[in-house]
């Protein structure tokens, strides 16, 4: 049974010895079924759909050991389709059951056909009505191209659905699967077969989590593969199944890279597909996937290393040839998946020595620099530097490059012969007190002394917000401390009154941000670690940061990866904020249970339990403050892009032209990005949302995004 | 008939090594006991120039860094090819002992293993001339680690005038 959940890649090796257990002994058979039917209501209990998909799939292929009466399974399969006329249910609930049974058609379908060939064409007919009136506006956010051409990105369901249909027509002669229960078919047939027990598909719960919808990736298609097998077409179940398959043997191998790579080039049936091919698909399907990959990022990337390890002779050029087309199509592909584009090649590149032909990619150097394929390769010699040096960058492109190349990540001090400013006195001062180990109170009576550009002269003591004392001050301190990372932690660490002080404001931490950015402006990656590191010492709040991301003063930058990496980052860690708080309150609730379960058995101190119910009460206002904090933060965020868009939106609009802008482009899929990568989250303020920001007013360009992500949970 | 089979579940590249600290305060038990709880990797075969920024940048595809603190040379309190890299969480180091060791940062295949933990002194070489120990005997010519082994750059191997 552990088999089956676990290797789904070789189910019919496991039916074919049920079947033959079956075949010697009639109860074995009857208890294995009760087993499977028991785990597969406990699977669909706890949400494990697609454990329970894996675990039906197998029943069904039962049905070919002679374990199972046809009969029983179709009239299982009508109770599942019989969900699509529960009314009020969300349609990913039915979608999952319809899913299930198609899924299982490749096996059993013409085992099916066969003994109940009339059901079975109501039962079809019945999902083809479903399939007619589901609503599909959940598509276009899952989409990784926007363009149909060369591979229209199929809604999971649709693409199954035709690829069943083509089955059928081919009368269910289905080739690629391995059936070695044929191989037994004079034992099997004289096997008694069991009759499944009628399987009511438990009801719907409010806490059910089905499945999301998915987009089938497809990149690949038989004018690619050059020599040697054809790849089956993109509606041939052949596809299917050899798709199931190799997703299988990631999902049951991904922590084990070696072991993955393995079992994917060793696929049974390998010679006469072109397998390469398959498993780049496959794996770059899942890197691509929306909201997000089924594994880590960085798995993939080390995978993909592993594969071309085993087969240095075919695997590399295959990957070469993936690299290329989807650079050749970046114009349509979606924003988030171009990150995890520059993401992977740039980490694959570091692994090989930097070894690309750039000059196969000159046309990009024929176009604004804010299209598509020169951002794209911009971004990844951005970020191949930051796993090597600029030198490095510099070396390894060609000449005619230079445009793309990542600025030398030096410190800009603006303070360095400028005696002219006003602050530069100060910021000597300021620099040889600090390397004279000068205490916090004595670096404040030196700042004092920095006049205030915003104050009235009359204005009370210094301690209103002053942009020229932060600059001064932070710009010196961060130029002393510019050697490493290392070293510019300490030094916010050391200093953190006086940036506490220095930030009590709203205006004072942007500014701080500010001055960060003005002196690292070359360098986005400490950039992004400082900010990290005033969030988490609390010099900065997540709102200051994200008002700066979307600040006039980083408009020119909005495009740039480092921003949404910051943005996406300072999200996640207001969340595991809120996670950790609210961690605590259930430890603390849980604890007085005990407390209070403790008192009733002996004579114990009511003093601790007032303790436990003071602290209770102090974390649940601390939860209520985080989650505020966390529903302002996203408050922030989506106003500031509805204000954005609808700015662009309007002028392009009154000057009559077109929308589609590298720019907007980026920044609606920048707010797709959002909700789709923190969509857990967001689920709990949609109320707010709806009522504050996303209403019936909007532009429907904007409302779309919306409405899109709405349709993620019907 | 739930036999759990430990094979289908194997997660290898998170076991814990043969290494032992000699330096260790405690006895082996308690320091297997942090090592399978610990958040904190050592990285080593680093070239000397792998800087800081390039060790984050890397190490941060698999979660948020904490803290990474380079290796030093004992006497010259220069990189000497390793250092420690601390995750907020577990589950983020263990993502790196998955797929960040055995790959190459700097060119160079790196390799990580679990920590006890750093503690301050732990970031010098325990070699007699400062840098690690492996770096005290090696024979070959690593120009990224210094070229020669310390002691074959004090008796430099036999000059090889017949090689056939």
């Amino acid at each position: 049974l552990t088999n089956a959940r676990l290797l789904p890649e070789k189910l019919t090796v496991y039916t074919t010895l049920v079947g033959l257990l079956n075949a010697r002994n009639y109860n074995f058979g009857g208890e294995f079924v009760e087993a499977m039917i028991r785990q597969l209501k406990e699977t669909l209990k706890n949400n494990l759909y697609n454990e329970a998909v894996y675990l039906v799939r197998f029943l069904s292929d039962l049905v070919n050991c002679h374990v199972i009466a046809a009969p029983s399974m179709v009239a299982m399969f009508e109770n599942f389709v019989s969900v699509t006329q529960e009314e009020d249910v969300p349609q990913v609930r039915s979608d999952w059951f319809v899913y299930v049974v198609l899924s299982c058609l490749p096996w059993v379908g013409k085992e099916l056909y066969e003994k109940k060939d009339v059901e079975m064409d109501r039962l079809l007919s019945q999902i083809e009505g479903y399939l007619k009136r589901r609503v599909k506006t959940h598509v276009p956010m899952l989409q990784v191209w926007t363009a149909e051409k060369p591979h229209p990105q199929e809604e999971y369901l649709d693409c199954l659905w035709a690829q069943i249909q083509k089955l059928k027509k081919d009368r269910w002669q289905e080739r690629h699967i391995l059936r070695p229960y044929i191989a037994f078919d004079s034992v099997l047939c004289e096997a008694l077969q069991h009759n499944l027990p009628p399987f009511t598909p438990p009801g719907h719960m409010p806490d059910a989590q089905y499945p999301m919808p998915r987009v089938v990736f497809r990149m690949f298609d038989y004018t690619d593969a050059p020599e040697g097998p054809v790849m089956p077409g993109s509606h041939s179940v052949e596809r299917f199944v050899i798709e199931e398959n190799l997703h299988c043997i990631i999902k049951t191998h991904w922590k084990e890279r070696k072991t993955c790579a393995a079992q994917l080039l060793s696929y049974p049936g390998k010679n006469k597909i072109p397998l390469n091919y398959h498993i780049v698909e496959v794996i770059f399907g899942e890197l691509f996937q929306l909201p997000a990959p089924p594994h880590i990022d960085v798995m993939y990337t080390t995978l993909l290393i592993e594969l071309c390890k085993l087969q240095p002779g075919s695997l590399p050029q295959v990957l070469a040839q993936a690299t290329e087309m989807l650079y050749m199509r970046l114009d349509t592909m979606n924003t988030t998946c171009i990150d995890r584009l520059i993401n992977w090649f740039s980490h694959h590149l570091s692994n090989f020595q930097f070894r690309w032909s750039w000059d196969d990619w000159s046309d990009c150097l024929t176009v604004d620099l804010d299209k598509p394929k020169p951002k794209f390769v911009k971004e990844v010699l951005e970020k191949c530097m930051r796993l090597s040096y600029h030198q490095r960058i510099v070396d390894i492109v060609p000449p005619t490059f230079a445009a793309l190349v990542p600025a030398d990540p030096i410190f800009i001090y603006k303070y360095a012969d400028e005696t002219s400013l006003p602050g530069y006195a100060v910021s000597i001062t300021i620099a040889n007190a600090i390397k004279n180990r000068a205490s916090n109170e004595e670096i404040l009576t030196i700042l004092k002394d920095v006049p205030n550009p915003n104050q009235e002269d009359d204005d009370d003591e210094g301690e209103s917000f002053n942009p020229l004392k932060i600059d001064v001050f932070l710009q010196t301190l961060l130029h002393l401390a510019a050697k490493s990372f290392s070293h510019s932690f300490s030094a916010l660490a050391k200093f953190h009154e006086i940036l506490k002080t220095l930030t009590e404001s709203d205006e004072g931490k942007l500014h701080i941000l500010k001055v960060v950015y003005e002196v690292w402006r070359n360098h986005p990656q400490i950039i992004a670690v400082l900010v990290d590191k005033m969030i988490r010492t609390q010099i900065v709040d997540c709102a200051a940061v994200a008002n700066w991301l979307f600040s006039q003063d980083m408009a020119h930058e909005f495009t740039r990866l480092f921003i949404w990496e910051i943005l996406h980052s300072t999200i996640r860690k207001m969340n595991k904020h809120v996670q950790k708080i609210q961690k605590e309150l259930e430890e603390a609730k849980d604890k007085l249970e005990k407390q209070q379960h403790k008192r009733d058995m002996e004579k114990n101190s009511e003093d601790e339990e007032g303790q436990l119910e003071e602290q209770i009460e102090r974390l649940q206002e601390k939860v209520e403050s985080a989650q505020s904090e966390q529903k302002n933060l996203f408050l922030v965020i989506f106003q500031r892009f509805i204000m954005l868009l609808t700015e662009h939106l309007v002028r392009c609009e009154t000057g009559s032209v077109d929308i589609s802008t590298p720019w907007y482009k980026n920044c609606i899929e920048r707010l797709q990005q959002i909700f789709l990568m923190h969509h857990v989250t967001i689920q709990q303020y949609m109320g707010t949302l709806e009522n504050l920001l996303f209403t019936a007013e909007l532009d429907h360009h904007i409302l779309a995004v919306y409405q899109q992500f709405c349709a993620l949970q019907l | 008939m739930a036999v759990k089979l430990n094979a289908l579940n194997s997660d290898s590249y998170i076991d814990i090594s043969q290494y032992r600290d000699q330096h260790f305060k405690g006895n082996r038990y308690e320091q297997e006991k942090l090592l399978k709880q610990s958040n904190t990797l050592y990285v080593g075969n680093l070239s000397f120039y792998t800087t800081e920024e390039q060790v984050h940048e890397l190490f941060s595809k698999s979660g948020d860094v904490k803290r990474i603190i380079i290796g030093l040379d004992k006497i010259k309190k220069t990189a000497c090819g390793f250092c420690f890299v601390e995750y907020y969480t577990r589950a983020d180091a263990e993502h790196a002992m998955r797929f960040i060791n055995g790959t190459r940062l700097d060119d160079r295949i790196i390799r990580t293993d679990w920590d006890a933990g750093f503690k301050e002194g732990r970031q010098y070489g325990r070699g007699k001339s400062g840098g690690q120990v492996r770096d005290e005997y090696r024979q070959d010519y690593d120009p990224a680690r210094g070229g020669y082994g310390k002691l074959a750059q004090q008796h430099p191997p036999a000059e090889q005038r017949n090689s056939f």
